[in-house]
């Protein structure tokens, strides 16, 4: 018997566990030698990847894995799944952190001097939160990870600006506790209904009561909670300034992994806690969800236009892309939930790249604003060019990861009969032109006599490692969409609309 | 009117709840004062800690202490409370408490940064060091370039 076969029954659980000890070392480790930290914290995302690989691979050969914790049987214990959809998102998490680690290296000992030790921590217990939220089996444990992964975030972004940041982070704050709380209330009447926290149990037995106003006033409250969580239009209030003023590593990963891992709750507590024709059809709440990232994703284009400083148009452009996600989880077809289900992945991707690419100019310059960029194609050509190809898929251009979902969002729209959503996402395409057309304006084409005079000084490269591996991938992904969505999104949007059920 | 107070004291706990939810609410959105705000988030969660608590009773039931033995000939023994509730609280109240030590000492922070916790007070300090307008911040970022 080898360690691995030890160590393989438990990997579930270790990929939660093994950041959260690492997170707990850190200060040791820092302790002994302030440069320590950052190979810790990428050795410990590294073996988080390789953990979360493993187990999306042993899902898609043998189906769903379910761990019990302490060994109780799964009504009464904790119980951790990890089934196509959960495995597919901790895959995403692991990679964005595992990129982000990376990158963090020179950009983190820049801008938040003198408490590297103290940011590294955080980093980790917040991908302890994500992870933990995305695994789970449990609805009240779900909830405690929710709140792991709230209060990191809010640590984070305060080590942003000075002032600035902790102003951010207080509006989070107060937004964030709404949220939790409603989510919180909405798993009390739940269980009060049902007499269970474990989500599989509680789908077996919610739909013999869905006439109970209860059950309603949960969906009601869930759906709230969540819609906080992802920033969707009318409640993204917290959103731009905690971009726009946390650390530039932060940025990356709560822009890259925050609100994918709230639309993945969504989607779970939509059709894994309740059953689809609840949603669907009994109260429509698919159909309201669409329109309303409909409403998102032309308010944030538009919102987006007007920004000068680059984190800002960027967090407007995420409450835009957070829209596609959702109108194709609101289609509630086939097609267009496979589009909403690829775009976690892609946006991921994208908006980590954009903003890793915003941090590695505000390093090198110091310019947020992005009518400063003048003659920046010349002296960084790498981090320009990966910002173009990220913009570009960002818009949907042919041959980039952003057209195949926003493809299969057009198609899904024209299979529900919806055309207006065809025209939102052509409309929101031809904004996104406009506000990215500003910066490649200013970054290529800027005065010829300036360019002259400017030299050639491109970011370290552990940050140009991560960005130019992100921006391959928008490419790949672009041309060969074919593996994912055979091997994940395709078996996933038919259980999760099919049969009823997670596989 | 009597129809209106029987179902008000039949459930009164949930009233109690909901009041004290909307207070706790009230305060955090509408208090300028950030503590103020942290005390709303406080009795909202609170709330529906109570929440919980009520709905965990059981009529005649006695505290989850095992009394007697265990196993299903003692089943119909004594009646006790459903103790998950207050197991799930007990999680819950440590992560309120968390959120109520970040809130604090973000606004310790902020004291520092602005000299106050008034809200009204820090929004206009703060446009008065960043001018947020993008028509404004695009003409300084246009005369410092032709200024180089």
């Amino acid at each position: 018997m080898t360690g691995f076969d030890l160590i393989a029954p438990h990997l579930p659980v270790l990929t939660v566990v093994v950041p959260l000890i690492a997170g707990f070392l850190t200060p040791i480790i820092g302790w002994i030698d302030r440069r320590l930290p950052w190979y810790w914290v990428v050795l410990a995302m590294f073996v988080v990847l390789l953990i979360a690989g493993n187990n999306l691979v042993t899902v898609i050969n043998s189906g769903t894995i379910q761990y019990k914790l302490g060994g109780w049987d799964p009504p009464f214990g904790i119980e951790y799944v990890i089934d196509l959809l959960n495995g597919f998102v901790c895959l995403i998490i692991a990679f964005i952190a595992f990129m982000v680690s990376i990158y963090s290296k020179e950009s983190v000992k820049k801008e938040v001097p003198g408490k590297t030790t103290p940011f590294y921590s955080v980093f980790l217990l917040l991908i302890t939160g994500l992870m933990g939220m995305t695994i789970t089996g449990d609805i009240f444990n779900f909830y405690v990870f929710l709140e792991i992964s709230s209060l990191t975030a809010y640590a984070l972004i305060a080590m942003g600006d000075r002032g600035d940041g902790v102003v951010a982070s207080f509006n989070y704050l107060i937004m964030g506790t709404v949220a939790a709380s409603f989510i919180l209330l909405g798993i009390g009447y739940l269980y009060a209904v049902t007499g269970t926290l474990n989500m599989a149990d509680m789908q077996n037995i919610l739909p013999g009561v869905y006439e109970s106003k209860v059950v309603l006033a949960a969906l009601a409250f869930f759906m709230v909670g969540f819609s906080i969580k992802v920033g969707l239009f009318p409640l993204h209030a917290w959103l731009p300034d905690a971009y726009t003023h946390a650390p530039s590593t932060a940025s990356a990963l709560i822009a890259g992994l925050m609100t994918k891992v709230g639309a993945y709750a969504m989607i779970r507590f939509m059709f894994g806690v309740f059953t689809p024709d609840f949603v669907i059809d009994m109260t429509q709440m698919t159909n309201i969800l669409a329109w309303a990232a409909a409403l998102a994703i032309i308010v944030g284009s538009v919102l987006a236009i007007a920004q000068s400083d680059i984190k800002r148009m960027l967090a407007y452009s995420s409450i835009s892309q957070i829209g596609y996600i959702l109108l194709g989880v609101g289609l509630a077809n086939m097609i267009g939930m496979e589009g909403g289900l690829l775009h976690i992945l892609n946006h991921a991707l994208m908006k980590c790249a954009l903003f890793l690419v915003a941090g590695a100019i505000f390093y090198k310059t110091g310019i947020r604003n992005l009518y400063q960029f003048k003659g920046l194609g010349k002296k960084m050509p790498v981090t320009t060019t990966v910002f173009l190809i990220a913009a570009l898929s960002m818009i949907g251009v042919p041959g980039t990861v952003g057209f195949t979902s926003k493809w299969y969002l057009a198609l899904g729209s024209v299979d529900a009969g919806q055309w207006i959503f065809v025209f939102v996402i052509l409309l929101s395409s031809l904004l996104n032109i406009v506000y990215f057309w500003r910066i490649f304006d200013n970054i290529w084409f800027g005065h010829p006599h300036e360019i002259e005079h400017i030299k050639r000084d491109e970011a370290p490269l552990t940050m140009l490692v991560p960005m130019v591996i992100l921006a391959v991938l928008c490419v790949f992904f672009g041309f060969f969409a074919y593996y994912p969505v055979h091997y994940v999104i395709e078996p996933l949007s038919e259980a999760l609309l099919g049969l009823g059920g997670v596989p | 009117m009597s129809g209106v107070i029987d179902i008000v004291y039949a459930e009164y706990n949930y009233w109690i709840y909901v009041t004290l939810m909307m207070i706790g609410f009230y305060a955090m959105i509408a208090k300028k004062n950030l503590i103020k705000k942290v005390i709303g988030a406080n009795i909202f969660q609170t709330a529906i800690f109570l929440f919980y608590i009520s709905l965990s009773d059981v009529k005649g039931g006695t505290a989850p202490i095992l009394v007697g033995g265990h196993g299903a000939e003692h089943a119909a023994d004594v009646i006790y409370t459903n103790p998950v509730p207050h197991c799930l609280i007990l999680t819950a109240i440590v992560v309120a408490v968390s959120t109520t030590a970040v809130a604090l000492a973000l606004i310790i922070r902020i004291y520092n940064e602005y000299g106050s916790i008034e809200e009204d007070v820090i929004l206009a300090a703060r446009r008065k060091l960043q001018p947020e307008f993008s028509e404004h911040a695009r003409q300084k970022g246009v005369a410092e370039v032709s200024r180089q």
